[in-house]
């Protein structure tokens, strides 16, 4: 099936304090949407999952896009989510086609990356804002790294349409000062800590 | 900088169909936006200079960002425009003398020449508050094609102290225009309006 991208958006942004000191190196949040046709709107389809492969070029491409916007060096990405908003005439399992093209493309760029891509999806209506959860790409208890992202277009999704987006993170939070397990102390082993 | 920034945010949105019809190549626009505090929030104060010179460094900074967003020549730019809001503590006319008295040099140095007014819009609002950025050409007011805007926001801000100032750049108009009117090529470039 063609995946029909109407729209792609992508966004970056730095936080260089929160009222506390400024940070050596800003914080860097980025995320890449893209707007695409829902083959499946307005019906009930009970086999879904090809269009799951289909959307595997677009994952990477979006994925690519997104680490050139935050400067292209896969080793200073630390933190990842995804996330996927269906039109109304959509339904929320659409939004969980993205699950595996998302998260494969950005561990295939990324390399390590073991723990799991958090993710959020909901069906809403145009201009509907979706908060990404993100969480440490290689220890999902990092404290620090507990943050979220969020995106929207103006006038989408149309109700036969779907938002597949991918975040990234450059670092913590840039007061992160709430304990628990440090990016230094991370075993590396299982994904979790 | 005389700012104190916070945040910084760099959006770009390509438009790859419209209305059922492939645009090729895409339509874009970026927006540049800066979170600052706001230097007067909380008082009348009736000499606005700090906030004009920081207009000038937005000018500069957020025209700059935009510009590199699209990753295109500075010459390439079509059109452009600029935004502030302003959080509750501060005044509009905060707005007013970041926006206008300087900014507009340092942007138009960004997109090389530059002969027609920036479009504008302002207002108070609280965190989230989105904004429409209007879009005009940025030799040619009259220019139809490009009367656009882009709808831009950071969701943390501007907070009560603070002022989120935006700049918008596209390297093309509209996605199908076809509402006819003085036409891009059309554009002499003298007056800043044909």
């Amino acid at each position: 099936m063609t995946v029909r991208v109407r729209k792609i958006q992508v966004g970056v942004e730095e936080t260089l304090h929160e009222g506390g000191p400024v940070a050596q190196t800003p914080l860097r949040m980025g995320y890449a949407a893209a707007v695409v046709e829902n083959p499946f709107a307005g019906r009930y389809e009970p086999n879904i999952l090809p269009f799951m492969d289909d959307l595997k070029p677009l994952g990477l491409a979006l994925a690519g896009r997104l680490l050139s916007a935050l400067g292209g060096a896969a080793d200073e990405i630390e933190g990842y989510g995804k996330g996927a908003i269906v039109g109304v005439d959509g339904e929320l399992e659409h939004g969980a086609l993205w699950h595996a093209p998302g998260g494969y493309a950005m561990r295939e760029l990324l390399g390590e990356a073991k723990a799991i891509v958090p993710s959020s999806k909901k069906v809403a209506d145009v201009g509907a804002r979706l908060d990404i959860p993100i969480t440490h790409r290689t220890a999902s208890y990092v404290r620090g790294h507990f943050n979220a992202m969020e995106v929207g277009l103006a006038d989408a999704p149309w109700a036969n349409e779907l938002i597949v987006i991918l975040v990234m993170t450059t670092g913590a939070r840039v007061h992160a000062r709430a304990g628990g397990l440090q990016a230094s102390e991370i075993e590396g082993l299982d994904g979790l800590r | 900088m005389k700012a104190k920034v916070r945040k910084f945010l760099v959006v770009v949105e390509e438009t790859h169909h419209e209305m059922g019809r492939e645009i090729a190549p895409p339509t874009r626009k970026a927006a540049a936006l800066a979170v600052i505090e706001n230097p007067h929030a909380g008082e009348y104060v009736e000499d606005l200079e700090g906030l004009m010179e920081i207009g000038a460094e937005m000018g500069d900074i957020l025209g700059q960002k935009a510009v590199s967003a699209l990753g295109v020549a500075p010459a390439e730019i079509e059109s452009y425009g600029k935004a502030a809001v302003v959080g509750e503590a501060g005044e509009l006319e905060h707005a007013a003398a970041i926006l206008h008295p300087r900014l507009g040099k340092p942007l138009r140095q960004a997109v090389e020449k530059g002969a027609a007014l920036v479009p504008s819009s302002k207002k108070m609002g609280g965190a989230g508050t989105p904004i429409d950025v209007p879009l005009g050409h940025k030799d040619g007011a009259y220019v139809r094609s490009h009367f656009d805007g882009m709808e831009v926001r950071v969701p943390d801000a501007p907070r009560p102290r603070e002022i989120v100032v935006a700049v918008a750049v596209t390297d093309s108009g509209r996605p199908l225009p076809r509402v006819g009117g003085l036409t891009a090529d059309q554009v002499e470039g003298k007056d800043g309006l044909r």
